[in-house]
């Protein structure tokens, strides 16, 4: 386990970023000139680092394959963005930061990591603001914070609803400027097909121009990938339909080992699906439990009416009500973090309770009344109205919400065409982001010399459980902060070794490989179409890969997969040509690695005999059905080796050392 | 810098509301001294009688008002032209009144109309006037502005021409007026909503006052 | 969320092989069609049906399906992003169209946006409109002053934030009867020039931005407001007048 070296600083944990920053090597401003850096992906994570990579000096190829580095799917995240300032006041620090992150993480993320990313956390702020992003403020001129799950102080930044928006669209203008400058050539509607190694060490990619169909080949000192998470390989997620885990896999692949692949998110306030015809699940922002509160019927026979559409929810009086989480979970109620609501949810619907009126059934309530009510008391008394009715207290109250969460309820109605001010949104949970990825060291450098992993493409600082807020601040802090210190302590090594040229040989096989792909799918003349086997797949992850595992379900569903797999490289249509746009086969290709991912996602659940964060095994619960982990065993990080065939890749174990933070059964009780 | 004032797309669109507000200040004027015809031929005609020989009027202001409202045709095709070639296929199913007045998106066709009426109004008025007093030099006769004028609405075909032309003057100023104020930037959250009630109450109250006085007339030839 | 009855529709869809061959309209029929679903769901089932009788799918861009990444962008009955206000595509559900309705599906129209393939279009002028001045300049070191020093009215921020919030589809231009970018170039402008951080090179931001935009072959903008009702974000006419205005300043200062 040589190759398992996280290369985590010396010293005490608050000096080993500054140590680390004052001890790596530094490449001269005149040696980044001859020095090219590929970054794949252009969200928080990849532009952040192809803008500063670029201002830097380094020469920067960016690759997304959208039409513009803006859409990256970055710009979906609605809540906000942690940061340590305290600007309320509430007793937060870096070490609370920290602490809550690793806790929120179910204790299965590296210290070292987090606590960097705390500390980084506030140049964010101070960074976006200097960019023009405009965050909320109050009334004074300064900047606003909300609260969000799994924390008790007030320290999210946010941009009303649209916080990922403004965030990508800050480090969007910031690339836009060094596109201007011609420090970064931007290659829009390009996807990412193979990894090209020379000498051991990472030195291009083979990239598919999605407008022409030409391949290309590009070359560098170093390649960073900053394509996001594979929570698509469950076919229905929160997820940009474009998402996908190829570049990652790709240099899976070529090498670069794979951790933590089942640690995977299911957001708890998502719309509940509406049917068979559905291509992609919404979320609704996490801050919406800052004021909503979730409840199911309490009596079965009323969930029954409800599903049947005899009976409305808001008939239903308050004692006929169970507020399952202010029920189980006292001290922190509706704000308990995402992966214990998502299970509680479940954990009902499973029981008979649930009130979706959709073929499935799933789906529970989340209800603004009391908000409502509470805030137009409020603004009663403000504006001294001491004698209000019932209906006017709900009037002002409507309007608070209406200026807090606004968009999202217009959302909300536009897609169920159900008005939430009047009546409880439904809401269940859906995949939403996958904290597992391929694993880098302190430097984010994959097992791949040269290679990097950024943003929710590595396994990242989550753990097991990514608290809300959490992932644009891992994604711009790895982009902004991180990574350009650290990339140059390997590229100090290349001032002499010149451009790389593409004509060699590795460039070529590379290629060629890529080609014959291509050829296959486009002369393969089978009798389904991609997205039959896509759905396939995810039925079986969902089923038996998601919410709740069971050794029984998984052993299946790594069969299944692989019987799955072998029928899609015999069934598989992939209708048109390949010299020009053709997007089922771009989907073709990004199901063929989901096909192969998949298998080791069930590998990995079933491997990790324990419950924490988002991995949630049946076997391995409390009396009460809490989830119940095994740090004896399980205080490790399982980093994947490719071997040849998913389910047989071999596991080299990361010890998770805890020396700051002692280990304890998460409660939020 | 000033060269760029007024090239490129937002230059063009303020030289074109600069024009447009100047048309707008001189058709007041223009319409004031024609509705005192109505309301006293004495005043009509000494007001006349200065207009049209006061030399400052007819050699400073005439040859500016000529200049403006050849430059706001020319600069209107202009852009009509650059706008045209914006999008070169059309769509096969467009429906423009789901987003957008009817006046806004016929700016041209308002405006050419009101050019031919323009052509015909030189004709009528402006060239036997410059032919009386320039190239006949027939005497100066201060009171004959008021009779011309009867004589002229007394024809029912002249006062329909003219009706008709001051429908799309309203039609154009509907859009136009408050269409000049945001070229120019002038948009304000407290005084929009103003100028566009101005804009309206002026775009409706000129034409039909013009209609008003063409047929005034022609009822007291009758 | 209505247990309505499929519908039955007849598709007509613009369908063009490259950026070089001439297109054409086609006509589809779809049918049993959730009133639940959205119209992007519609096009993904049209396409299934199309894979299945071996012809080649409808290319279209499309990728968060929930109104922010601003791909989508379909010219659907006469109307940026169809019927309906305030939405993109992905966000219009087909609760909004009637059993046995014609549905026109045709790609955004501009010169300075080219059709690729069928209903895909090359929005790079937008990009490049961006990099001509769309940002402040400042590095990303991280070492900039604090957040909080230097506060902003609440007002202006929430009128920056309003601004912020164009997603670069590109339903501005389709409806302008002019193909004018202006209010798009207008609420970046608009953003970063009422920010103070923005300010200080608003003159030279506008100025480049409005070049560009004018290279590009966008028209003029004659305030029809077309763009502002059928902007998915509501992005208001204010910010054109706000550019106007910059403009102008930068001009005679």
């Amino acid at each position: 386990m040589s190759t398992l070296d996280s290369k985590i600083p010396e010293g005490p944990i608050a000096e080993k970023w500054t140590n680390h920053k004052n001890n790596i090597r530094l490449v001269n401003p005149a040696n980044k000139r001859s020095i090219d850096v590929i970054v794949v992906g252009t969200g928080l994570a990849g532009g952040s680092a192809a803008a500063t990579l670029a201002e830097l000096g380094y020469n920067v190829k960016a690759f997304c394959y959208q039409d513009s580095p803006r859409r990256a799917h970055s710009i979906a995240a609605q809540g906000g963005i942690n940061a340590a300032k305290n600007y309320q006041g509430d007793g937060d620090s870096t070490y609370r930061l920290f602490y809550d992150t690793v806790k929120g993480g179910d204790y299965r993320s590296r210290e070292a990591n987090v606590y960097r990313l705390a500390e980084v956390s506030t140049n964010i702020i101070d960074q976006c603001v200097a960019q023009g992003v405009p965050f909320a403020r109050d009334y004074g001129g300064l900047l606003d914070n909300r609260s969000f799950g799994g924390v008790q102080v007030s320290r999210t930044f946010y941009a009303k609803g649209q916080t990922g928006q403004q965030l990508l669209l800050g480090a969007y203008s910031a690339m836009s400027r060094q596109i201007g400058k011609g420090k970064i050539t931007m290659y829009n509607r390009h996807e990412m097909m193979d990894l090209v190694m020379v000498d051991g060490k990472a030195r291009g990619i083979i990239a598919r121009n999605l407008v022409t169909g030409e391949i290309e080949r590009h070359s560098a000192h170093a390649v960073v990938v900053g394509s996001g998470g594979y929570g698509n390989v469950f076919f229905l997620s929160t997820n940009a339909m474009g998402s996908n885990v190829s570049a990652g896999w790709k240099i899976h692949k070529k090498g670069a080992y794979f951790a933590n692949p089942c640690f995977t998110q299911i957001h708890p306030t998502c719309i509940p699906q509406h049917g068979d015809q559905q291509s992609k699940l919404t979320l609704m922002s996490e801050s919406l439990r800052n004021d909503g509160r979730i409840w199911v019927p309490a009596k079965k026979e009323d969930a029954e009416a409800i599903r049947a559409g005899k009976l409305k929810p808001t008939d239903l009086k308050e004692e006929d009500r169970d507020y399952y989480l202010e029920r189980r979970y006292p001290s922190f109620g509706n704000l308990v973090p995402r992966d214990v609501a998502s299970r509680a949810a479940k954990e009902r619907c499973d029981e008979g309770f649930g009130v979706g009126t959709n073929e499935t059934g799933e789906a529970v309530y989340l209800d603004f009344s009391s908000a409502i009510m509470r805030y137009g008391q409020e603004e009663a008394n403000v504006k001294g109205l001491h004698n209000a009715s019932d209906k006017e207290i709900k009037e002002l109250g409507t309007k608070v919400v209406e200026a807090k969460y606004g968009n999202l309820f217009q959302m909300y109605e536009k897609i169920t065409a159900d008005n939430p001010y009047e009546t409880p949104m439904k809401i269940y949970p859906a995949v939403h982001y996958t904290m597992g990825g391929v694993w880098v060291d302190y430097n984010l450098m994959t097992t791949i010399p040269g290679c990097y992993a950024i943003g929710e493409a590595n396994f990242s600082d989550h753990g097991a459980n990514r608290l809300g807020a959490s992932a644009l601040m891992q994604g711009l802090a790895d982009g902004y902060f991180v990574l350009p210190y650290t990339i140059g302590d390997y590229l100090a090594d290349d001032i002499r070794t010149g451009e790389i040229s593409t004509d060699s040989k590795e460039f070529e096989e590379a290629e060629k490989s890529v080609k014959e792909q291509v050829d296959f799918f486009v002369n393969n003349k089978g009798k389904h179409s991609v997205d039959y086997f896509h759905k396939l797949l995810g039925k079986i992850m969902w089923n038996k890969v998601g919410m709740a595992r069971n050794e029984k379900g998984l052993k299946e569903a790594i069969a299944e997969i692989k019987e799955l797999r072998e029928q899609f490289w015999k069934e598989v249509s992939v209708p048109g040509s390949a010299d020009g746009i053709n997007q089922e086969l771009e989907k073709a290709g990004r199901v063929a690695d989901f096909l192969e991912l998949g298998e080791l996602f069930a590998r990995d659940a079933l491997e990790r005999n324990e419950s924490c964060g988002g991995h949630f095994r049946e076997e391995y619960k409390t009396e009460e059905g809490e989830a119940l982990r095994d740090d004896k065993n399980f205080t490790y990080v399982a980093a994947w080796e490719y071997t040849g065939e998913p389910s047989k890749a071999k596991l080299h174990k990361e010890e998770l050392k805890y020396e700051n933070i002692e280990l304890k059964t998460r409660s939020y009780k | 810098m000033s060269k760029q004032l007024f090239s490129g797309s937002i230059g063009r669109k303020f030289a074109m509301a600069l024009s447009a507000l100047f048309l707008i200040i001189f058709l007041l004027q223009h319409f004031t001294i024609n509705f005192t015809s109505v309301l006293s031929e004495e005043t009509f005609n000494e007001l006349s009688h200065f207009m049209g020989t006061n030399p400052i009027i007819q050699f400073v202001m005439q040859p500016i008002l000529m200049f403006g409202v050849a430059f706001h045709f020319i600069m209107g095709f202009i852009l009509e032209i650059k706008n045209r070639n914006s999008r070169a296929i059309k769509y096969a199913k467009n429906n423009g009144a789901a987003n957008s007045s009817w006046m806004s998106r016929n700016m041209i066709w308002s405006g050419l109309f009101i050019l031919f009426f323009l052509g015909f109004h030189f004709y009528d008025f402006w060239i036997p006037e410059m032919n009386y007093k320039y190239i006949e030099m027939k005497p100066e006769d201060p009171n004959r502005y008021y009779d011309e004028v009867v004589h002229m609405f007394a024809s029912p075909g002249r006062v329909i021409v003219y009706c008709l032309s001051f429908v799309f003057l309203a039609l154009h100023l509907m859009h136009g007026f408050q269409s000049a104020f945001q070229s120019m930037g002038a948009r304000h959250d407290k005084y929009t909503p103003a100028i566009q009630k101005i804009g309206r109450a002026y775009a409706i109250l000129i034409p039909v006052g013009f209609i008003f006085i063409a047929v005034f007339h022609y009822v007291n030839s009758l | 969320m209505s247990a309505t009855e499929g519908l039955n529709l007849t598709l007509k869809v613009w369908r063009q092989k490259n950026d070089k061959e001439q297109g054409k309209m086609e006509t589809y029929q779809v049918s049993d069609i959730s009133p639940d679903s959205s119209f992007l769901e519609m096009m993904d089932i049209l396409n299934e049906q199309l894979i299945a009788e071996d012809n080649e799918p409808v290319a279209f861009d499309h990728d968060c399906r929930e109104g922010i990444c601003g791909s989508c962008s379909m010219y659907i009955n006469g109307e940026a992003h169809g019927p309906g206000r305030e939405i993109t595509t992905c966000q219009l559900h087909m609760r909004e169209f009637k059993d046995g309705e014609t549905i026109f599906i045709e790609p955004w129209r501009a010169k300075a946006f080219p059709v690729i393939k069928d209903l895909v279009v090359d929005r790079s002028a937008f990009d490049r409109v961006m990099n001509a001045g769309g940002f402040i300049s400042v590095n990303t070191s991280g070492n900039t002053q604090d957040a909080n020093a230097i506060p902003i009215d609440k007002h202006d921020a929430d009128k920056a934030f309003d601004a912020a919030t164009c997603i670069g589809c590109g339903a501005c231009v389709a409806s302008c009867k002019n193909a004018s970018a202006m209010l798009f170039v207008s609420a970046k402008v608009s953003q970063l020039s009422l920010l103070p951080q923005g300010k200080v090179e608003a003159k030279e931001r506008v100025q480049n931005m409005v070049k560009q935009m004018d290279e590009e072959g966008f028209g003029n903008c004659s305030n029809t407001g077309a763009c502002e009702v059928e902007c998915p974000k509501g992005i208001s006419l204010e910010n054109i007048a706000r550019m106007n205005r910059e403009y102008l300043k930068s001009g005679i200062s």
